[in-house]
């Protein structure tokens, strides 16, 4: 009994990390198609956000919270400064995006030193029988989980979801039909980022901050949003789920290396498969 | 003469460096003598930046000290950093220009086996010197290379038997997957069983991997009365977070030849970093007045208050220890250090140090230290005096001056 909790909660929380990092690139690369290869440095501004704001006293709930309008603020300065006059210029995004990770990296490592730093949730942990799990990481699942389900909501079921759709599906038409595009790139752009600062925020306390720490994990979340596929956040659950229960069941069973290159195989046999991803043969895209 | 702006700038940043070093030099009674290049290779930035920190200060302040003291044989020292940013690209790269374009008399770089590895050939190859100021897994066998920090045959020896004896004999070990945890997990084994322990598992994780979580699960699974940590970087630091929060070293204690080296630590909260046992050359608490007067020291020249570490002492010790081999010389090249350095001795601020002729290691001072609640270390024990037996067992640089092999110790 207490072995198929262990097992279960080994492949939901790797589920859990999965969605975290990948859910605002399903956003800004899934949505937008905008290579974002700062996506890791997001993570990280957000890491160093939750880490900045409990330095000030605030409560690390509270400093989740900051991080995700920090980094949604700073994402929409971004837009603005940098990516909006690159939509459509693929390569030209790729090295902007990529110059602005070596400059949030410089940035951080300037104002915070290149040393590691920590936050800590104050959590305690469960018990079951010889085993016990981290309360925290139990809670980051059930954050995972409700992000999904919020960018869900807001995309299927609100005015904003439904224009931002349509502008990203067409802007001209959007555009003819009385929409500003240009607000809605402007807000996906931020919203996606909000996502990100979240998510490392809420890895600050498992992983520790670092300027660097970004690095760990873009290739992850691109890997994840492009087996995905064509439906993003749809896409995202799927490929989450599919490698999070690989990387979770085969890394607890034998050890990280497997579960990892485990990941990786599947990612590769799936992309041949189903070049489109996992979504790529279904009609509807939400 | 015309000047562009790019030109401009370099002769005024060089003219200013120049007019500014002056009054110090002069105030030495050295200005004038041609300098003698000390170049340092540290990772300043990157994932295994939380080892050379301190050090790349150390080796700074090392160095001020000695120039403020009138320089080597009447010539000032004069320092080249170069950030090798945790890519051994880097270091190759670096070691090649400060041995051919610095023309450094010796170059002290690396934290890592791997970057030494890149190095080494190169110091070869150039006729240059290394100096290597880290602890690591033994059994280099190289004249242009010198080891002053500790190798697992002076740190795992005392350290596995005490952990046996307090903790129980049944241990996990946990390794980050490349040379230095493999072989000194070797070690453990080893020591363990001849302590009458055994050890139930062993694991080894890429330097990337931050989740620690299916590990947790596996040893709660196989109920050890210890972990051993040999994990290494940033990425694995979260290890000890993740420990606390799951296990908790109340239930399972945990012993770690690696913790508190990158000044883990300081990073840490008290509930994360207590109760971690090591030994290690140095450590801030340490009860003699030459590591109290190094840590004032440092403290001083650094404005910075926090813990220093051992790192920090070996990059002093390693520009003290080369600095003694240029005065029993007489000369700063480095053949003439290389014949000069068996037998030179620093009384370093974690002990007398003296380097071993035959493998160009160093016989020093263990302590037996575990970490408190403020951020550093209660000492438990000192060990005098020993020598790195692993290495000696299979080099000797008196007998084969050519050697350049770093020997796998078999167990």
């Amino acid at each position: 009994m207490h072995e198929i909790v262990i097992h279960l909660y080994q492949v939901m929380f790797a589920i859990g990390i999965f969605v975290l990092i990948s859910l605002g690139l399903a956003v800004i690369f899934g949505m937008m198609r905008v290579i974002n290869l700062a996506q890791g440095e997001f993570i990280m501004l957000g890491a160093y956000f939750c880490l900045f704001a409990t330095q000030l006293g605030l409560d690390f709930w509270l400093a989740v919270l900051c991080a995700g309008l920090g980094v949604g603020l700073f994402g929409i300065l971004v837009e603005r400064l940098l990516i909006r006059f690159l939509y459509g210029r693929i390569m030209d995004t790729l090295l902007a995006t990529w110059g602005l990770s070596l400059f949030m990296v410089g940035l951080v490592t300037s104002v915070f030193g290149p040393q590691e730093a920590g936050v800590d949730a104050k959590l305690g942990k469960v018990t079951f029988g010889a085993y016990s799990i981290a309360e925290y990481n139990l809670v980051l699942i059930a954050v995972a989980g409700a992000l999904l389900a919020l960018t869900f909501a807001i995309w299927r079921y609100t005015r904003f979801g439904l224009v931002a759709r349509s502008v990203m599906q067409n802007p001209t038409m959007a555009a003819a039909l009385g929409v500003n595009p240009r607000k809605y790139y402007m807000l996906t752009f931020g919203f996606g980022s909000a996502l990100t600062g979240v998510a490392g925020a809420m890895l600050a306390p498992l992983v520790g901050n670092q300027p660097t720490m970004g690095s760990f994990y873009v290739a992850k979340a691109f890997v994840t949003v492009i087996s995905g596929g064509p439906a993003p956040l749809t896409g995202t659950l799927y490929a989450s789920t599919l490698f999070g229960a690989t990387d979770g069941l085969i890394s607890y069973r034998t050890t990280q290396v497997l579960g990892e290159i485990g990941v990786l195989l599947i990612a590769i046999v799936l992309l041949r498969m189903l070049p489109l991803g996992i979504t790529g043969h279904s009609a509807r895209r939400a | 003469m015309r000047l562009n702006r790019r030109q401009f700038f370099r002769s005024a940043s060089g003219a200013l460096a120049f007019a500014s070093s002056a009054g110090l030099l002069r105030s030495a009674g050295i200005a004038g003598e041609a300098p003698i290049v000390v170049a340092n290779i540290l990772d300043q930035t990157g994932g295994l930046n939380i080892y050379s920190l301190k050090q790349i200060k150390a080796v700074a302040m090392a160095v001020e000290e000695i120039n403020a003291a009138g320089g080597l044989l009447g010539r000032p020292l004069e320092l080249v950093f170069y950030d090798s940013q945790s890519n051994n690209q880097f270091n190759a790269q670096y070691m090649t220009q400060a041995l051919i374009r610095d023309k450094a008399s010796v170059v002290h770089a690396g934290v890592t086996s791997s970057s030494r590895e890149v190095m080494r050939p190169i110091a070869h190859k150039f006729r240059g010197l290394l100096f290597y100021n880290s602890m690591y897994e033994g059994g280099v066998c190289d004249r242009r290379h010198v080891c002053v920090a500790q190798v697992p045959g002076q740190q795992i020896a005392p350290l596995v038997p005490h952990v046996v004896k307090e903790y129980g004999k049944r241990c996990y070990i946990l390794g980050a997957d490349y040379i230095y945890p493999h072989t000194t997990a070797k070690w453990v084994r080893k020591f363990t069983q001849e302590a009458g322990g055994e050890d139930i598992g062993v694991e080894f994780f890429p330097l990337d991997v931050s989740n620690f979580a299916p590990a947790l699960s596996r040893i709660q699974a196989a109920k050890p009365d210890v972990v051993w940590s040999i994990l290494v970087g940033s990425a694995h630091n979260a290890f000890y977070r993740q420990y606390e929060a799951t296990i908790g070293k109340a239930n399972i204690p945990l012993a770690s030849c690696m913790f508190g080296i990158g000044r883990e630590q300081t990073y840490l909260s008290a509930d994360e970093a207590s109760g971690i046992v090591n030994a290690t050359p140095f450590h801030d608490s340490l009860p003699t007045e030459a590591a109290q007067k190094f840590v004032r020291d440092f403290k001083a020249y650094t404005g910075e208050d926090d813990y220093v570490g051992d790192y920090a002492e070996y990059g002093y010790r390693g520009v003290n220890i080369w600095a003694n081999a240029v005065r029993k010389a007489g000369d700063p090249s480095p053949e003439a250090v290389i014949e000069a350095l068996p037998g030179v001795q620093f009384e370093a601020p974690g002990g007398l140090v003296t380097v071993d002729g035959q493998t160009n290691h160093a016989t020093m001072d263990i302590h037996l230290v575990r970490t408190n609640r403020n951020q550093g270390w209660d000492h438990l024990e000192t060990f005098a005096q020993r020598p790195p037996s692993d290495t000696q067992a299979v080099c000797d640089l008196n007998a084969n001056p050519n050697d350049r092999t770093q020997y796998t110790l078999e167990l």
